[in-house]
């Protein structure tokens, strides 16, 4: 008998593509799991609205329950709450800073806002705040391209959306 | 207000985004420099997902069993409703730059108002959205003041740009009938939130407001310049060639 705290459990072996060390709960994609009449269904929301790794992550979670013998389940795509930032989990933001990048800030800026600034942003490897930004668009839809000023490295910042 | 004018309403913003985002992307592999190649990229696919969720939505509306595909790759240029402004040539960097911050002032003051809009979708959509788009204003509204700001060509450049670009932004701000009949976009606000923003930021850029003139209309109700056939033209062959074909 599959329970709800067990099928969280599973969609935590389900990664990010483009970002391997996060799993989809953690990375707050997943954003319900429930049963109805006995039918599974799992609710998830995409970070960016073109981000491609989308379609993937719906077919790993799908891999993955039928691989544990699920077969009665649906799983669908949400817009609203909008996906941000602070649905990370801090145990997340630590293994992004892990690997080099900076993590998202915490209290994304307000939802209407159009001309807001990010504040400041910290190195990811040397933890110095003299960084600046070289790129608001970088290597994935969700990050930003930044440099130290102290260690001279650049690196990735996950942008708070 | 009725369920056809939703759907056209819808149908207008797929356009338009799914139309600026295939422009945008013939930009890769040859942006002026390796960041500004991905930042227009990246813009593009943010288009192409905010489309991709559109379509979806009025496929559901119209009720005629289509899909997001079959709505972008199979309906002709009269059928399609999206701004004029967005199916330009992308010219220089400045053209294509001042084209992008034009537009992304006018949408993200669009998503604004469409956050507080009687549908429960579109508000859902808006609220994604506008956290992307504040992304694209923001990294346009930075290279109008670098460019207008910059060295005389590149001022040079900026100022033409925004002169023959100016002609198409009246569009932005004239309801077609199903956007009147929905009435969901209070347009005076519109129009005043976007002159605030681009009045302040040619000025910190040097460059001159352009003067009051006709302006270029059409597009929203199907009425479009000869670029738009050849952009689907390029866009839909493969599918129009190879129905059904998977990736």
């Amino acid at each position: 008998m599959h329970t709800i705290e067990n099928i969280t459990s599973l969609l935590e072996e389900v990664t990010d593509p483009e970002i391997p060390v996060l799993n989809v709960v953690e990375m707050g994609i997943v954003r319900g799991v429930a049963f109805e009449h006995n039918k599974l269904i799992v609710t998830i929301t995409p970070t960016y609205s073109g981000c491609p790794a989308m379609q993937t992550i719906e077919e790993d979670i799908r891999e993955v329950l039928i691989e544990k013998g699920i077969t009665d389940f649906q799983i669908n795509t949400v817009l609203s709450p909008a996906w941000t930032t602070d649905w990370m989990t801090d145990h997340a933001r630590e293994k992004l800073r892990e690997i080099g990048i900076a993590p998202p800030q915490k209290g994304s800026a307000d939802k209407g806002l159009l001309m807001g600034r990010i504040r400041d942003v910290k190195c990811p490897h040397c933890g110095s705040h003299e960084t600046s930004m070289i790129s608001q668009f970088g290597s994935t839809a969700c990050k930003s391209l930044y440099r130290c000023e102290s260690c001279r490295e650049p690196f990735d910042y996950f942008k708070c959306i | 207000m009725s369920n056809q004018d939703t759907l056209s309403y819808t149908l207008h913003l797929a356009d338009t985004t799914l139309i600026l985002g295939q422009r945008l992307s013939e930009w890769c592999g040859h942006g002026p420099a390796l960041e500004e190649d991905i930042a227009l990229t990246n813009t593009a696919l943010d288009y192409l997902g905010q489309a991709t969720n559109l379509y979806k939505y009025a496929a559901q509306l119209e009720g005629k069993g289509q899909d997001e595909d079959q709505l972008a790759f199979l309906r002709d240029a009269w059928d399609y409703k999206n701004h004029l402004i967005t199916e330009l040539p992308n010219g220089d960097y400045a053209y294509t730059i001042a084209r992008q911050f034009f537009f992304s002032a006018w949408y993200g003051y669009t998503l604004q108002q469409l956050m507080q809009c009687p549908d429960e979708y579109m508000r859902a959509f808006a609220e994604k959205s506008i956290k992307e788009v504040r992304y694209h204003l923001q990294h346009s509204a930075d290279w109008m003041k670098r460019l207008g700001d910059g060295t005389e060509e590149s001022h040079a450049r900026l100022q033409k740009a925004v002169n023959e670009i100016w002609t198409y932004t009246g569009e932005l701000f004239m309801p077609a009938s199903y956007e009147s009949a929905l009435n969901w976009i209070n347009q005076d606000e519109l129009k005043n939130n976007w002159d605030a923003l681009v009045t302040a930021t040619l000025k910190e850029s040097n460059i001159t407001l352009p003067a009051d003139q006709w302006m270029q209309r059409g597009g929203k109700e199907g009425k479009h310049s000869e670029h738009l056939g050849f952009i689907l033209a390029e866009m839909q062959f493969l599918p129009r060639a190879y129905p059904n074909a998977k990736w």
